[in-house]
């Protein structure tokens, strides 16, 4: 921890030139510091570890905000300074946020789980709300007046009778001022906030547009270097030797071998190629398993052993069902793709490193680089330029840790890129899974039982919003065999593929159509909300089928919201399958800043039809078969469906995140309308190749 | 190397095999221009050679002597915004930023050619270029308003 988070509050607050500073603790008990009640830390010098947020105003009055998390293309920089600007009465775009820097901002867990909008943004606000209140009263301090004549705006003390005027800074700079609290201070209600609720465009925009924004990858320090670093032909192969001469002996290139880490560092990008190229190294490989083998290989490899298995073939009681199904669902493996690969430069200053990279956990970063060095936390620090989108894909310091080595070994500062290739092969992918469900239901359309049981792919998304009396959802986890980790929306994504497809094979087995049989067994009323109104602009009732065109619906929630997504599906004389119009109803709560929020849906949509589609990484023996662009495709313009986007507003219910959840709708609506249309289930994402091979 | 970038005349003394896109960023320090595949595929390196839009990515410095380059440095007038850019924070067209000094370069190309560009016109001249995030819609949109004014004006 640098000297700055481990001095106390006063010699901290001297540290940003004094003015007023608040700092929001991550414990509700911090209250009870302020309080006086007994608690086992003094109230005065709060540990830093404590610390959430925290907010300053200086002597000229400029507002400045600190929190450990990062910006990767969700808005964060934007809505953040809304809630401030809510409560503090300046401009959001006044407002300095400091984000993702472990010298300055607190500690944080990292940036996921769509956790930014509900947790962190209430917390600012409270810091920012106990300022203003602060602010009040210094002023009728100081001004002897009442403080119930006094106004805010802008970024100014107002006394209306008066026609008194004046900046914070003048209060700011009265006294110096610290305070802790936590998050539950007195806030603004939604129906009365100035900035949230309202679109604003991004802060940033401008140095987004202008190409000024400094990337990760776009950062350039004195003396640095370019840094490359040697892979290995395939997953888990053994360096047994490796000739370094030749790349050690191009003018100005350090060449690192470090057991079996290989890297270079090099003047330019060309040499640091060339001198990569000049490498000539042997390894062991290890023989490992091909694609089409993966689901069987999941259902055959339990993570501890054969524990525990044998309660997922006992069936659960139902002595209502009509009909029983049973089906199997298959998610295959994705890649993140953000179109700013991993990068990472390091520095050294004796046994101090910094480094500056795009992740989404700073702090876990940092205490990786620790750990890899030897190093005190403190003699690191990590810092996240707001980077080139992440998705749940840069949770990981494999690149920072490369870059460091490097540096280290130069002498200099160095940047690592990694290319396209790289990331494509030696990231982490979004789990691949086997979803098998059985199921029951009633000639009246009444769901009667429901076992559900994935594997592999995650436990998120598993709960039902479905009204069910036997009702059993599990996650089995198996041994895998690429890397995999995090991804936007995680296994809620497979989760409701299965769930939405398997509900939608239950309507047709009791002939109902798919929307009535939803909202006959739904039992989450913010999901028929959302189900309703999708539906509805749709023009679901009206919609008739054809062999060639179908439509298909879904619905779902997850980390506090809620979606319905209606997809019009055309399939052409050689199978290829277009997706033309999409509808989503959202809801998570009270919208924060309505354009960006549809913007983020948007986004979701696009990107989860890629994953629902053609989306899928195919390996054979350790190796990536599709690690480039040409043969993994994304989304493009030509892909992009008539998008409408229905946002709900609960002005009366907290904001929860949105970056994730609208995602999980579009592959079990597709996969829907697709049968609608043909007559055939596709029971696997992405859901065109399998289509295509009459899978 | 000579050539001229956003207006100056520039020369660097580097290996011709080198790729423009490396050469603007690392020894011009104009990093606008963004590596995001280095095979073509996904348009973030677009920069304009003689007002057409080219993928750095793919041509060595030796290839663009004496031409006329523009990055997304070179487009706006001072602090002047091209309306394109403009466009770009308008409509929102853009979540992480990382595609968008590519998208600005290729509309701004396309408005050029063709200043009452349709979707379908936009679309298919910009089937190029990625965006992960997918505001696709949104850059569509950003655009159109520039074709229904007449292209936006002229001087990049
Ligand atoms: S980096 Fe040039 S097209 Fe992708
Ligand atoms: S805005 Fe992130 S790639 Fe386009």
């Amino acid at each position: 921890m640098p000297e700055l988070l481990s001095a106390s509050r006063r010699d901290f607050l001297k540290s940003l030139g004094g003015g007023m500073l608040v700092l929001v603790t991550l414990e509700q008990e911090s209250l009870a510091q302020e309080s006086g009640r007994s608690h086992r830390r003094p109230a005065s010098n709060p540990p830093p570890q404590d610390v959430a947020a925290w907010l300053h105003i200086d002597q000229n009055g400029a507002v400045t905000a600190f929190t450990g998390k990062v910006e990767v293309g969700q808005n964060i920089r934007t809505s953040l300074p809304q809630a401030i600007a809510d409560e503090l009465h300046v401009q959001p775009g006044s407002i300095r946020l400091v984000m993702g820097d472990t010298a300055l901002t607190p500690w944080d867990m990292g940036t996921f789980g769509s956790r930014t909008t509900p947790t962190m943004a209430p917390q600012l606000r409270a810091a920012a709300a106990a300022m203003r209140e602060q602010l009040l009263t210094i002023a009728a301090k100081k001004w002897s007046v009442d403080r119930a004549s006094l106004t805010l705006a802008d970024g100014y003390v107002l006394q209306p009778a008066s026609g008194r005027k004046a900046g914070y800074g003048e209060f700011a700079s009265a006294a110096d001022w610290t305070k802790v609290l936590c998050a539950n201070s007195e806030i603004t209600p939604p129906s009365e906030r100035q900035y949230s609720g309202r679109s604003l465009s991004k802060l940033n925009a401008r140095e987004l547009v202008s190409g000024r924004h400094q990337f990760t990858s776009d950062m350039k320090r004195p003396g640095m270097l370019y840094g490359r670093v040697l892979r290995p032909p395939s997953f888990g192969a053994q360096l047994l030797s490796a000739d370094t001469t030749a790349a050690a002996a191009i003018p100005n290139v350090t060449v690192v071998h470090e057991s079996d880490f290989i890297g270079v560092a090099a003047p330019n990008e060309f040499i640091a190629d060339k001198s990569l190229d000049a490498i000539k190294a042997q390894w062991r490989e290890k023989s490992q398993i091909y694609a089409k083998d993966l689901f069987s290989y999941l259902k055959a490899n339990p993570e501890n052993g054969e524990t525990g298995e044998h309660d997922t073939t006992a069936a659960l009681p139902d002595t209502h069902a009509a009909k029983n199904l049973q089906s199997t669902y298959a998610v295959a493996y994705i890649a993140h793709v953000p179109l700013e690969p991993r990068a990472a430069v390091a520095e050294w200053q004796g046994s101090r490193l910094t480094v500056w990279t795009g992740t989404q956990v700073p702090f876990g970063v940092r205490s990786e680089l620790a750990e890899a060095f030897q190093l005190t936390e403190e003699n690191v620090r990590v810092i996240v330029p707001d980077t080139g989108a992440a998705y749940g894909g840069k949770h990981t310091g494999e690149c920072a840790i490369e870059a460091a080595r490097l540096a280290k070994a130069a002498g200099r500062p160095v940047k690592l890129v990694w290319t396209r290739q790289e990331e494509f092969t030696w990231a982490y992918f979004r789990p691949a899974g086997v979803i098998e469900v059985r199921s029951g239901v009633a000639n009246d359309g009444t769901l009667t039982s429901w076992d559900f049981h994935n594997y592999n792919s995650g436990s998120s998304g598993l709960e039902s919003p479905y009204r069910c009396p036997s009702s059993r959802a599990r996650f089995h986890p198996t041994k895998y065999p690429l890397r995999q980790g995090s991804y936007r929306g995680l296994a809620a994504t497979a989760n409701h593929f299965a769930r939405e497809s398997h509900i939608d094979e239950l309507a047709l087995a009791v002939g109902m159509d798919p929307l009535a049989f939803r909202l006959k067994n739904l039992q989450n009323d913010r999901v028929r909300a959302v189900l309703e109104a999708a539906a509805g602009r749709f023009g679901w009732d009206k919609s008739k089928p054809t062999p060639t065109r179908g439509y298909g619906l879904s619905c779902g929630m997850e980390k506090g919201s809620y979606f319905a997504c209606c997809a019009e599906i055309s399939v052409t004389p050689n199978r290829q399958i277009r997706v033309d119009r999409v509808v989503e109803a959202f809801e998570c709560g009270a919208i924060v800043n309505p354009r960006q929020l549809e913007n983020q849906v948007e986004g979701a949509i696009i990107m989860g039809l890629g994953g629902a589609l053609f989306e899928a990484i195919d390996f054979a023996n350790g190796r990536i078969l599709n690690p480039r662009l040409g043969k993994y495709p994304v989304p493009r313009f030509s892909d992009l469906p008539a998008v409408e986007v229905v946002l709900l507003d609960r002005r009366d219910l907290p904001s929860a995140g949105a970056g994730e959840t609208p995602i999980m709708g579009i592959a079990p609506a597709i996969a829907n309308g697709l049968f609608q249309a043909t007559g055939v289930r596709v029971r696997s994402m992405p859901i065109q190749p399998a289509f295509q091979s009459g899978v | 190397m000579d050539f001229v970038v956003n207006g100056e005349r520039r020369s660097v003394d580097t290996d011709p095999e080198r790729l423009l896109l490396f050469v603007l960023r690392n020894e011009l320090d104009l990093t606008g221009a963004k590596y995001g595949c280095g095979e073509g595929q996904c348009g973030a390196c677009t920069v304009l050679i003689d007002s057409k839009p080219v993928r750095s990515c793919q041509l060595s410095i030796g290839a663009v002597a004496g031409k006329e380059i523009t990055t997304i440095e070179g487009l706006s007038d001072g602090d002047r915004l091209h309306p394109v850019q403009q466009a770009f924070i308008d409509s929102d067209a853009m979540q992480c930023g990382y595609c968008t000094s590519g998208m600005i370069l290729s509309s701004v190309a396309l408005l050029r050619t063709n200043p009452a560009a349709s979707d379908a016109d936009i679309k298919k001249v910009l089937q190029g270029n990625i965006c992960r995030c997918g505001t696709y819609r949104r850059i569509i949109a950003a655009v159109r308003t520039q074709a229904k004014k007449g292209g936006g004006h002229p001087h990049a």
